[in-house]
């Protein structure tokens, strides 16, 4: 699967940053173009636990591709989310499972991120992203 | 006013953490350590490792010498009558457990267990659980809004259907000393068992437990500048008596047969299977280590740069404390901005202080509030690193606000 044209753009854009204020001026401007869940979908049942932060993350299928939204109170992980859904949106299941996401945050300078220690819930994103997908 | 620690260097890992680039500002979760107790670690393994309480062999009678020796310097350091009344256990958390499984066929179905409202998980959980198993109700005492129990409430709620207390010394969220006096003596009113979570408390100044007048003193080794592994129970005589034996197997054993055994008493009683004998040397060795120092120019030191703590962040606008602290440590937000961010670029900036609930999920949620950040010192901490804090803390706020 070759990378979507939103996240080549990330990857552009990201790529070039030195310092960790950068990034995260960024990061804050990604998370601010999320596409928004409305307070319908900020159910529990969409809710992700075991982040630091109170997350939700919805999941359609499309014709057999993925399309999944997601948001956070918090403004950084908004910032990641935006990052790994330009990367995972419009992916079949097999792609999914195949995908490298610590690979892409590495690329994107932001590796650390997913570090075991981080409670910061996008490790966990990922794993619900798994099972709605793998369902 | 810069505050200098004349103890830093005597801490390695603040010089190895500096070339990192980090600012430890982490302390309440766990301590960096002295090289004096880091040299009795390397002696003791790199000099000849043995059980304890086993063997006859001269290893072993080394090995149990000195971890009788660890104990014996614990029971001073905390002025209990004697090392018998000094259990040791795997930490804190096990010290807890010990005590609720140890204390359980004491109590009965209608009786009450009181805590107070800011126990850390360690505090809460084991007699949580311990109501649900015997039906028995556990009374939370409420706090003040600087973070104390309220004693007017307490007074109320501690009554003759209490049968034991647990409260903390030193709260690991609020930085707040609690009214231990007062509330062990309503509690001893009433004839119930008092235990006091010293895991915080026992940090910042030495302890009297005879003086305190509670039944049983909690501690932990590696908030103390010992391993992890260790913690310690000092028990009163006659609520030692009272305990009966949780975990069993090893030495703890008297007599056994195939179906029925009996075990000794305190402290070995307590103690089943190997002990963390490194450890309980390394406590043995970090006790040496603060024995030595001078407590008065510690305590006057730790308070002088929490004191700078707590005036940075009242300075600076939309920080809003949990709390009043009074010790050690301080918990906070900013107004508008998620304590996941904040915590979040004072990482990426090298500074390593505490984000999240702490341990005390009932209490967060109490408070109203999503977590907090806590700066936790300790006695090898300077101005300096609270200037790296306050630096962070300003860039942070500048990109979050
Ligand atoms: C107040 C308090 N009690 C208990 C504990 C648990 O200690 P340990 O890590 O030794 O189990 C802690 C440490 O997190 C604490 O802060």
């Amino acid at each position: 699967m070759s990378l979507p044209s939103a996240a080549a753009q990330a990857l552009a854009e990201f790529e070039v940053l030195q310092g960790w204020e950068a990034r995260a001026r960024l990061l804050i401007q990604w998370g601010e173009r999320l596409e928004p869940l409305s307070e319908a979908e900020k159910t529990e049942a969409n809710r992700v636990h075991g982040c630091e932060s109170q997350v939700w993350l919805v999941a359609h299928a499309h014709g057999g591709t993925w399309h999944f939204r997601a948001t956070s109170d918090a403004r950084l992980l908004r910032g990641l989310l935006a990052l790994l859904l330009v990367r995972v949106n419009g992916a079949d299941s097999a792609q999914l499972a195949q995908l490298d996401v610590a690979g892409w945050f590495q690329a994107l300078g932001l590796g650390r991120q997913l570090s075991p220690s981080r409670s910061n819930g996008l490790n966990a994103v990922l794993k619900r992203m798994a099972q709605l997908s793998a369902r | 006013m810069f505050h200098a620690s004349p103890w830093r260097a005597d801490f390695p890992a603040i010089a190895a953490l500096q070339r990192q680039r980090q600012t430890y500002l982490d302390n309440a979760a766990t301590s960096q350590k002295p090289q004096a107790m880091i040299d009795a670690l390397a002696h003791y393994y790199s000099h000849g490792a043995a059980n304890v309480h086993r063997a006859q062999h001269l290893p072993g009678a080394l090995a149990t010498q000195a971890f009788e020796a660890s104990r014996e310097k614990i029971a001073q350091w905390l002025n209990a009558p004697g090392p018998n009344q000094i259990l040791l256990s795997h930490g804190a958390t096990s010290a807890f457990n010990l005590l609720a499984y140890g204390l359980e066929a004491r109590l009965n179905a209608g009786e009450q267990i009181a805590v107070s409202a800011l126990e850390h998980h360690a505090n809460l959980l084991p007699w949580q659980q311990l109501a649900q198993r015997k039906g028995l109700e556990l009374v939370v005492l409420p706090l003040t809004a600087a973070g104390h129990v309220d004693l007017d409430q307490a007074r109320e709620m501690i009554g003759p259907r209490t049968r034991l207390l647990a409260v903390s010394q030193l709260s690991n969220v609020l930085g707040t000393l609690q009214p231990l006096a007062a509330l062990l003596a309503l509690a001893r009113e009433q004839g119930a068992l008092t235990v006091v979570d010293g895991a915080q408390g026992a940090v910042h100044g030495r302890q009297d437990v005879q003086a305190l007048g509670c039944d049983f003193y909690v501690l932990s080794g590696h908030k103390l500048y010992a391993p992890e592994g260790v913690g310690v129970i000092y028990g009163r005589g006659e609520a030692l008596g009272q305990l009966s034996h949780w975990q069993f197997g090893g030495e703890m054993v008297h007599q056994a047969d195939y179906h029925r055994a009996t075990f000794q008493p305190a402290p070995l009683g307590f103690e089943a299977g190997t002990p963390a004998i490194g450890a309980v040397l390394g406590l043995g060795a970090a006790l040496d280590y603060l024995g030595a120092l001078d407590t008065a120019a510690v305590l006057a030191h730790e308070a002088a740069l929490h004191a700078q703590l707590l005036r940075g962040l009242r300075d600076r606008e939309g920080v809003v404390l949990l709390g009043e602290p009074e010790q050690a440590l301080a918990s906070f937000n900013v107004a508008g901005v998620h304590p996941a961010d904040l915590a979040q670029l004072l990482s990426e900036q090298g500074v390593a202080v505490r984000a999240g609930h702490h341990c005390t999920m009932p209490l967060i949620k109490r408070l109203g509030v999503q977590g907090a950040i806590r700066v936790s010192l300790a006695l090898y901490n300077d101005s300096s690193d609270l200037q790296c804090f306050f630096d962070a803390l300003d860039n942070a706020l500048g990109l979050l606000r």
